[in-house]
């Protein structure tokens, strides 16, 4: 009787073995990068908006605090976006024929807030409050980085479960002192194990059963 | 020192064999691989498919219904949140373990009565396995997320809720699932070589070609070949007892009264046994009587399932007996009107037919009339799952309705889409079945003419 299968089915046979695992394993991993990575996150992807807006020239050559815009950081769940009314405090003088600022203006005059594009969305299910982690000595740049250098915004952070997670699991590597909270340049002190404990006591920051606890985010 | 057996062996009845004399390797061969690769296909299975195949048809109806309106479309609610689907859960994977005692603990303990019903009846496992697993699957109403029931390192740092007995089942059923799989797959190898070398058509070839991975029977395979079936049976066995057990804590490890008791876990192992046989036997009877296979599946093993019913049946009886005596016994108020609601409350119904069917009908298995009466065995065989069904549908649904406060009572009634997702599954259940019987031999082949060899020298 005629073979079925050629010699090489064999060789073939006994590889494929190995592939199929090889396949699995890598298909398991592709899975949970994708899940990681900024395709799916949007870490690092700077948004086109109406108005190039630049907060590296605002917050860094300028020099201006965080709340002078964001004004709702320290009291409520957002942190809010300013009115052009604030844009027009200065540019009303400052370049104030400048062609590319026209649609601050035109905003201006026809009572239109400027669409920005959002750029760190949470998901609904999350209940998250700015002025908690502002008051607890959570700094702006813990989670949205050095906003001072970006030209462009974007999300420095990932904004996973788990990031949020590090933090809430270990408050003490990141908490500042209340004067540092705006500082975008803060770097953790040599001596910060040491100084968050004592920030932490201070703050009351609740334990980390209580930080963790699923009813803390999602409510 | 006497050689005389302490009996007359002239009054002993008669054993049937587990294979009737006259049949050679051959003759094994020929018959079994026939059904599969010459047999026409006959009028009855093409019947009988077409029939299970629609009610295939109306369990996707069912799911793409559920999945497009939720789990409300099911009598479910509070406080009877599990309802059908758990119940139907529990009952399927029971029947499940039949084939794994057959194969595992059998084979182990060298039972060769075993031989000729255990291929189809593990395939009627993985068919159940198949069909309890999809229960919990579109119980949690997204099925899409089940996912999450398994620890993968998730972006969220969560592991599953590793205390939660509805973890372990996951645990549970997926290894039950896998080692049913793999020893069943296991075992048809050296078959599936012999369809190979007998299949005329090319595509048969090839595709049973492959299955056989290049078995070519040679001393070497079957050594292998033979300790590797060893270690899984070995893997198998303790299998049978622990999943039903973990099944079992779905309840026990809960406070409601009437489910948090330790007799559960051996009681549930016996009831899953008890169930299983019932439906090996469902399935014998007509697979005998329709591919004329009495020769191999002989009235010894009918009678020896009907043997083991009544045995598991016994255990199950003594389990409902320590039930209500424990209830009795412990004073515990919540417990007592839980007993007292099974035989008096709304359901009470249920509990009766359930004692009607698993404690008194098996009783008539201790007349050897009734054992070797085959359709009186088809009937019980039927009417034991029916009452295996009633007990998870007394466990689930009674005790929900009866909490401790009556603030908290409720009562339960399907819906149409319940009983649409039940009957579809038995109609997938039965469907695989009669593929099966078409594609692979429904009997193992190998371990036939092992048998020929070894009963050959018992009526010579």
């Amino acid at each position: 009787m005629a073979q079925i299968f050629h010699r090489s089915t064999n060789f073939i046979s006994k590889v494929s073995v190995f592939f199929g695992a090889l396949l699995a394993a890598l298909a398991l991993g592709g899975v949970m990068g994708l899940a990681r990575a900024p395709y799916l996150t949007n870490q690092n992807v700077t948004r086109e908006q109406p108005i190039q807006f630049s907060h590296k020239h605002h917050v860094g050559d300028d020099g201006i605090d965080c709340r002078y815009c964001h004004t709702g950081v320290e009291t409520s769940a957002t942190a809010g976006i300013p009115p052009t009314k604030t844009c027009m405090n200065c540019h009303s003088v400052l370049f104030n024929n400048a062609g590319y600022l026209e649609p601050v203006r035109e905003s201006y005059r026809t009572d239109k807030a400027i669409e920005w594009v959002r750029v760190h969305r949470l998901a609904d299910y999350v209940y998250f409050n700015h002025s908690i982690h502002v008051n607890k000595g959570v700094g702006c740049s813990s989670c949205h980085g050095q906003v001072n250098q970006m030209p462009l915004m974007f999300q420095a952070s990932p904004l996973l479960m788990q990031w949020c997670l590090d933090c809430h699991r270990n408050p003490e590597a990141v908490l500042r002192p209340r004067d540092q909270v705006f500082n975008m340049d803060w770097k953790a002190p040599s001596n910060q194990a040491e100084i968050g404990k004592r920030l932490a006591a201070e703050y009351k920051i609740p334990s980390v059963d209580q930080l963790q606890s699923c009813s803390t985010c999602h409510r | 020192m006497s050689t005389r057996p302490p009996y007359n062996t002239a009054d002993a009845r008669p054993v049937s064999p587990i294979l009737e004399p006259g049949h050679t390797y051959a003759s094994v061969t020929d018959k079994i691989s026939a059904i599969v690769l010459t047999r026409p296909t006959s009028l009855g299975w093409v019947a009988g498919f077409a029939l299970t195949f629609t009610l295939v048809m109306v369990l996707t109806v069912s799911v793409a219904w559920l999945v497009a309106k939720g789990v409300g479309i099911w009598g479910i609610n509070i406080p009877v949140g599990w309802g059908f689907a758990i119940v139907n859960f529990v009952w399927w994977i029971g029947i499940g373990h039949a084939g794994t005692l057959i194969s595992a603990i059998l084979f182990l303990l060298n039972q060769q009565w075993r031989t000729s019903i255990n291929r189809f009846a593990e395939a009627m496992t993985l068919f159940a396995v198949a069909c309890a697993g999809l229960f919990p699957l579109i119980h949690t109403g997204r099925p899409w997320m089940a996912y999450y029931m398994f620890p993968y390192p998730s972006t969220m740092y969560l592991w599953p809720q590793f205390r939660s007995p509805l973890i372990w089942d996951v645990f549970a059923v997926s290894t039950y699932g896998t080692v049913s799989l793999l020893f069943w797959g296991v075992g048809l190898i050296p078959d599936l070589a012999t369809l190979r070398d007998r299949a005329v058509t090319k595509p048969k070839q090839i595709i049973y070609g492959m299955l056989a991975m290049g078995w070519r029977g040679s001393a070497r395979h079957w050594h292998r070949y033979q300790s590797a079936y060893l270690l899984l049976a070995g893997l198998a066995t303790p299998l049978v007892l622990s999943v039903h057990t973990v099944v079992s804590f779905d309840f026990s490890i809960a406070i409601v009264p009437g489910w948090h008791t330790t007799i559960f876990p051996p009681y549930f192992v016996a009831g899953a046994i008890y169930s299983g046989f019932a439906m090996v036997l469902t399935i014998a009877i007509p697979l005998r009587k329709a591919y004329d296979l009495e020769d191999f599946i002989t009235m010894r093993h009918l009678e020896n399932m009907a043997k083991v019913m009544l045995a598991t049946g016994l255990i199950v009886a003594y389990g409902y007996y320590f039930e209500w005596f424990m209830s009795v016994y412990s004073g515990n108020k919540f417990d007592l009107y839980l007993t007292k609601m099974r035989f008096h409350g709304p359901y009470s119904h249920f509990y009766y037919a359930l004692i009607l069917c698993n404690i008194l009908t098996p009783q008539l298995l201790w007349f050897r009339k009734v054992r070797t009466n085959i359709p009186a065995l088809f009937i019980m065989s039927l009417i034991i799952n029916t009452g295996m069904w009633l007990e998870r549908f007394v466990i689930v649904v009674i005790s929900l309705t009866r909490d401790f406060m009556p603030s908290a009572w409720g009562r339960y009634s399907a819906t149409f889409w319940d009983y649409a997702t039940f009957v579809g599954t038995l109609g997938l259940f039965t469907m695989l079945l009669f593929l099966f019987v078409r594609v692979l031999p429904a009997i193992s082949i190998a371990e036939m003419r092992e048998l020929v060899r070894h009963t050959s020298g018992e009526h010579e």
